[in-house]
């Protein structure tokens, strides 16, 4: 099927088509969640975990080294936060696929007249769904536990910022979904790639007094930028530079990966 | 427009296979295979696990791209028209390829708005064919709640939604217990009597026997007989006589004695070492009387002498003068290794 010529007109599908299509599929994604709520207690529940972690455990050391205290810290952590957990939720989208391959349903929807694409896009739109209500719970208990929102505009547009860059992730996950053998390495291997790159960033801490050999790794790292596009974004300062580079990463890795995954997709026996 | 062009008119070859090759790495899974099927007709694919059913199957689906030869369903190539291909086919896979975590009410409306039908027809889709597979009690149960059987039909419901022209069936009744089996096989009777062309694959000559007309048996990707299902059923012996001598030693002269005679089927009579016995091909009633008239004859003892329907094992030994490359595997289990190899 490498060679896929739609040879007629009513062989290719019209975009209504596929608008109802990836609205079916998107609404079967959302039928799992009502009967199994539980699936949405990463979600609900690791906002809630990390941030009081975070801001209770470490938050009055590295505040006070900060100079802000723990006050401090909470307006430094709680961007950074929202970049991760969006990073983290976009993972579930690599564990559904490899159910949907390995329980034969996927099978069912390649047999139908449907764009692949569709099955894509429709868990892409439900993780982002899952995302936000992340996000939501994120914000009000960073606002319990202090966090000052000063600049709505700023919190939206982060929010936006990182739902483009968790869709450009998720094509990794989708390929690793497709490719690896069951979800239990589709989520270790998951955790292998994220671990890295959430703990190496500035998303917790500043990378001033970190090693220069591990600052070469953080000051590239796209969840750096991403985080310090989000504190600039929320809290002040810079904004500019940090935007653009976390959208030109977010054009890169979707521009390499989309098709890896839409290929490794199409051609999986 | 296209597919009236393409289509050949009139009742013709709803499947047609050429020269079919596939490998998985070093394995040939299929070896050059053909095969037609004739509108309206049921043809069952009959071989061992790792024939290459399943890949058949898959290819004729669009899941799986052929290395070389030709296949096209309904007048669609399964290369080089894979989406107008899938409008007109069903399938059921080994496995009950049904979402478990939905009802079974939304997987098939899920299916029939998939297949472009407006939200209210595939409403009225799902129920219709819930009742026709009685299913419409259990309708809002998740699937993953139904027994073996009950998602089964759940599967065939949803392969029917589109009113395939051709259906495939991949081993529709492995793992099930013979009541359930039954159920399926009426189920698929009733689908077959609506006009559907039906492929079905299977490890049991009883479910070929009980619903194709005709039977292509494979082997190690092999095509290695074919024809309709009394032809084949000729050639194997329409039913197998097993004599069992109470000495071991009388085997082989038993089975040149009866080969002497030549009353036995159009297949030659062939020797079980492992069980002791012997089978003979019969087509009937006279032929068993002859064969226990000539077996007294000669004052041999007997131990046990049945008959029975060929299994897949004596088809392939009186077809191939071996037996079936992989065991019979009953286990749903293992049945999936057919494709990932």
């Amino acid at each position: 099927m490498s060679s896929v010529t739609p040879l007629t007109a009513d062989a290719r599908i019209p975009l209504r088509g596929h608008l109802r299509h990836t609205g079916a599929l998107i609404r079967r994604n959302l039928l799992w969640i009502r009967q199994d709520p539980e699936s949405m207690f990463d979600a609900l529940l690791m906002p809630v975990v990390f941030t009081l972690l975070f801001v209770y455990v470490f938050g009055g050391s590295i505040g006070q080294a900060l100079g802000g205290g723990q006050d401090g810290y909470v307006q430094y952590v709680i961007p950074g936060m929202l970049a991760m957990t969006s990073m983290t939720l976009s993972q579930g989208v690599g564990t559904g696929f490899n159910q949907d391959f390995n329980s034969g349903v996927m099978d069912r929807f390649r047999a139908l007249p449907i764009g692949r694409g569709s099955v894509l896009f429709a868990k892409i739109a439900v993780e982002l769904v899952r995302m936000l209500f992340a996000t939501t719970v994120l914000m009000i208990v960073a606002v319990a536990v202090g966090f000052r929102i000063t600049d709505w505009p700023g919190l939206f547009a982060t929010v936006g910022l990182s739902a483009a860059f968790a869709s450009a992730i998720m094509w990794v996950f989708i390929t690793l979904g497709v490719v690896m053998k069951n979800a239990q390495s589709v989520q270790a291997m998951g955790f292998l790639v994220l671990f890295p790159l959430q703990f190496g960033s500035s998303i917790f801490a500043p990378t001033d007094s970190m090693p220069s050999w591990l600052r070469t790794f953080t000051d590239y790292n796209p969840l750096s930028s991403l985080a310090d596009a989000a504190r600039g974004l929320m809290v002040g300062g810079p904004v500019a530079h940090d935007l653009w580079v976390t959208l030109a990463w977010s054009v890169l890795i979707t521009a390499v990966m989309a098709p890896v995954a839409i290929h490794k997709f199409r051609t999986k026996s | 427009m296209t597919r009236i062009d393409n289509k050949p008119s009139g009742r013709g070859d709803a499947v047609t296979v050429r020269g079919l090759v596939k490998h998985y790495g070093e394995t040939k899974a299929l070896d050059g295979v053909d095969l037609d099927v004739r509108e309206g007709t049921v043809m069952g694919v009959l071989g061992p696990n790792g024939a290459g059913k399943t890949t058949i199957v898959r290819i004729l689906s669009t899941l799986l791209a052929p290395d070389s030869g030709r296949a096209t369903v309904a007048g669609y190539d399964v290369v080089r028209q894979p989406r107008q291909l899938r409008r007109v086919i069903g399938l059921t896979g080994q496995y009950a390829s049904v979402d478990e975590k939905i009802s079974g009410r939304e997987n098939l409306y899920l299916i029939g708005r998939l297949l472009d039908l407006s939200r209210r027809d595939a409403r009225a889709r799902a129920d219709e064919l819930l009742e026709r597979f009685s299913l419409t009690e259990a309708a809002k149960r998740p699937a993953g709640t139904y027994s073996g059987g009950m998602r089964r039909r759940l599967d065939l419901a949803a392969s029917m939604i589109g009113r395939p022209e051709v259906l495939f069936l991949d081993e529709p009744t492995t793992g099930l217990d013979p009541r359930t089996r039954n159920e399926v096989w009426d189920e698929v009777k009733t689908m077959v009597g609506d006009g559907v062309t039906v492929l079905l694959t299977t490890q049991y000559m009883e479910e070929a026997e009980q619903l194709a007309s005709e039977l292509t048996v494979v082997d190690r990707g092999k095509v290695i007989a074919n024809g309709g299902i009394e032809e084949l059923k000729a050639r194997v012996g329409g039913r197998t006589l097993r004599v069992r001598p109470a000495d071991p030693l009388e085997l082989h002269p038993l089975a040149g004695m009866l080969d002497d005679l030549g009353i036995t089927g159009l297949a030659t009579t062939t020797v079980d070492s492992e069980a002791g016995s012997l089978l003979v091909p019969i087509l009937s009633d006279e032929q068993l009387t002859a064969v226990v008239g000539a077996v007294t004859a000669r004052g041999i003892t007997i131990s046990s002498i049945t008959t029975e329907l060929p299994s897949l094992d004596e088809v392939f030994l009186s077809l191939t003068g071996h037996r079936a490359s992989a065991p019979q595997d009953p286990e749903p289990a293992d049945t999936r290794q057919e494709v990932a190899v």
